[in-house]
């Protein structure tokens, strides 16, 4: 027989060596990342005062648009080379399984986003003191948006729609981590405290790791069935 | 009980039973309604600061209080069609996704033109309106969904598991932007707080918001007939009531 | 011998949009069967297997398990049966033996090692090269290698013969032969004829058109 954390393990060091293999689609987020944060300044304004008042929420929104970019594979080339399939015919519970793709793919598409934000948050004039929130928001909010994105990537993988059906499903969903998520910075630029307002993001990200293999194991189970 | 619950469950049943409730329904809305415009825009006092534009309130709270009731409608419906897989629930869920988007889309209009004589401005980052606006993309997000798989079964079953999904975090999110608006407006404007409404304004409000529960329901029973035509166009009863018998 | 059948259909039906695609389909199969399921393009077949594999649900009917209904018994049935779909589940960026290996962790696959099955399905000396060199003929047989892994008792193989050559064809028949004969199962799909007498076919045509 299989071991629960056999195949819990083989599922994360498998997505990680395919994704070790495409380095390019590694990169790709970033790169949209970095993009929109170079944007910024050319549409608005160099003026580094500007540009550090609206720097909490920039990071914060190129954060979500990358990191939903990436969304789109969570499943989709599982199921379109039967592999998908495999991992459902296992006896171990689909909602580890699921999780365990999960997390894989934050390993490869959050987590670089948020080790780049310091970098970014320098290149838009984020005082110093927004770095270390921006830094550990960034960590809950992309699982977050891994939890919470898997559900609709999972409703949506057998339907090729590209991203746009999937970011109309996941967008109101993100609402409250962006709103925590930015105010904590800002809280902490403006020399507040901002425990509290992380300890409420760490709340949703919780209550989302909760919810969200159950109901993305849930959503695979109808979503394959296109 | 159980039974009870089963016959429930048949499409054509439904059908049937619907029928007879539709005209009362029907009666009830049109009279609810048309007394409730009637007090409200000729006979409630006006507002001692915004004169007579606050009588959009007769369309905009409703329609407000409906938007999001509706949400839930669909969700338990949802539910119940993924638990014991019901149909006639699943056709309501889809039946009760357009009708909510509207409501919600009537509640936004009615606030932006509320929103130009009272603030000044069309659109207005407040609570409630942002609220409302996630609301609509989670009831868009819903109906693209719903119209994305090639079989209603399963198209059916992803809206039951997006609506419930949506439910669960719907406090979550309008908690969150409650904060966020107290955060960056301190309230200085408070102009929907209902109790403190006078008596003979706050009377049509409730006329009116009766009316729009029994226009909904009557609205939602239409919706869900023709989805149940729609579907059950194969069957023999339908084809004998195309007929016209 | 025992008489009780490994798998039991019992008036399945699948409708698309109160479309039947199959009414009532009945059967059953016992230890050393073989069934065929055959017919046109687009009449059921991968949908029954689907239905067999729990992949999808059918609209009405049940399947039983060594005689128990399924839906009570759903992770033994997974345990002891293996699925190789029309799609090979094997990720073309990594080699045939990883692809193995993970599908090992996650289902039961321990009878041989990935490098032995390979072997066996006549890929040996391909095991280590990434998947996305190997034409589809090899990326059949790399699928079909987890016939000689599984331990499960019940194969469901959907067109299993695709793009196989004429030798991969002969392995295959020799696996099955021998799967059957130590009182496995199988149930397959393909419209061309298995050359082995022990085949029983079921045709999803013939049943189509008397649901019509």
């Amino acid at each position: 027989m299989t071991s629960l954390s056999g195949a819990f393990f083989a599922v994360i060091q498998r997505d990680l060596a395919i994704a070790m293999r495409h380095r390019g689609d590694l990169l790709n987020p970033l790169f949209f990342f970095l993009i929109v944060v170079t944007l910024v300044p050319l549409g608005i304004s160099p003026e580094p005062a500007r540009l550090a008042a609206i720097a909490p929420g920039m990071i914060w929104i190129s954060a979500l648009l990358a990191t939903l970019l990436a969304l789109d594979n969570l499943f989709q080339a599982d199921f379109d080379d039967g592999s998908l399939v495999q991992l459902m015919l296992s006896p171990q519970p689909l909602w580890l399984l699921v999780l365990a793709k999960i997390i894989a793919h934050w390993l490869v598409t959050g987590l670089p986003v948020v080790l780049f934000s310091p970098l970014l948050g320098l290149m838009l004039s984020l005082p110093q003191a927004g770095f270390l929130p921006l830094l550990l928001g960034l960590v809950l909010g992309t699982a977050m948006f891994s939890l919470m994105g898997a559900v609709g990537a999972a409703l949506t993988v057998a339907l090729h729609k590209g991203s746009v059906l999937l970011s109309l499903l996941v967008m109101p969903l993100y609402v409250p981590v962006l709103i925590f998520g930015t105010s904590a910075v800002q809280r902490a630029v403006d020399g507040m405290n901002y425990g509290g307002v992380m300890a409420m993001l760490a709340a949703v990200t919780a209550f989302s790791l909760l919810l969200a293999p159950f109901a993305a194991a849930g959503a695979l189970k109808v979503g394959i069935n296109g | 009980m159980w039974q009870w619950f089963h016959k429930l469950g048949s499409p054509r049943w439904f059908y049937d039973i619907s029928g007879k409730f539709l005209p009362w329904l029907a009666l009830a809305s049109v009279v609810l309604i048309v007394t409730g415009v009637v007090w409200g825009l000729a006979f409630a006092p006006q507002d001692a600061r915004q004169g007579n534009s606050f009588r959009i309130i007769y369309i905009h709270v409703p329609a407000s209080f409906l938007a999001l009731a509706g949400y839930y409608v669909m969700a338990a419906a949802g539910a119940v069609g993924m638990i014991w897989k019901m149909k006639l629930a699943d056709m309501v869920m889809i039946a009760a996704a357009p009708l909510g988007a509207a409501l919600t889309f009537i509640a936004l209009f009615t606030g932006a033109i509320w929103g130009k004589p009272t603030w000044g401005t069309y659109w207005i980052w407040d609570a409630r309106i942002t609220s409302m606006l996630v609301l609509l993309f989670l009831y868009i997000g819903i109906i693209a969904l719903s119209r994305s798989f090639s079989t209603r079964e399963t198209s059916a079953r992803a809206c039951a598991i997006l609506a419930l999904v949506g439910t669960v975090n719907i406090p979550i999110i309008y908690k969150s932007v409650d904060w966020w608006y107290t955060l960056h407006q301190p309230a200085t404007i408070k102009l929907t707080g209902a109790p403190s409404m006078h008596p003979d304004m706050f009377k049509p409000l409730l006329v009116m918001i009766l009316g729009f529960y029994c226009f909904y329901a009557l609205v939602l029973l239409l919706n869900t007939r023709t989805e149940i035509l729609q579907r059950e166009r194969r069957t023999n009863w339908v084809k004998e009531l195309a007929a016209g018998k | 011998m025992s008489s009780q059948p490994l798998l039991e259909f019992r008036a399945l039906t699948f409708e698309r949009d109160d479309w039947p695609l199959f009414s009532d389909l009945c059967g059953e199969l016992k230890a050393g069967e073989i069934l065929q399921i055959s017919g046109p393009n687009g009449c059921g077949k991968t949908t029954l297997l689907h239905i067999l594999a729990t992949i999808q649900a059918p609209t009405t009917g049940s399947l039983h398990w060594q005689g128990r209904d399924i839906s009570r018994c759903r992770q033994e049935y997974l345990a002891a049966m293996t699925f190789v779909g029309h799609q090979t589940g094997l990720k073309l960026s990594l080699t045939p033996r990883e692809n193995l290996r993970w599908l090992s962790q996650l289902q039961p696959l321990s009878r041989c090692s990935s490098g032995e099955a390979l072997a066996r399905i006549g890929l040996a000396g391909f095991e280590d090269v990434p998947s996305y060199t190997l034409s589809a003929g090899q990326l059949r047989r790399a699928a079909l290698a987890t016939l000689c892994m599984t331990e499960a008792k019940l194969w469901l193989l959907d067109e299993p013969l695709t793009a196989l050559d004429v030798e991969g064809i002969a392995d295959l028949e020799a696996l099955l032969l021998e799967h059957v004969a130590k009182g496995g199962a199988v149930v397959l799909s393909s419209h061309q004829p298995l050359v082995n007498r022990a085949v029983r076919t079921l045709a999803l045509d013939a049943m189509a058109e008397a649901a019509h």
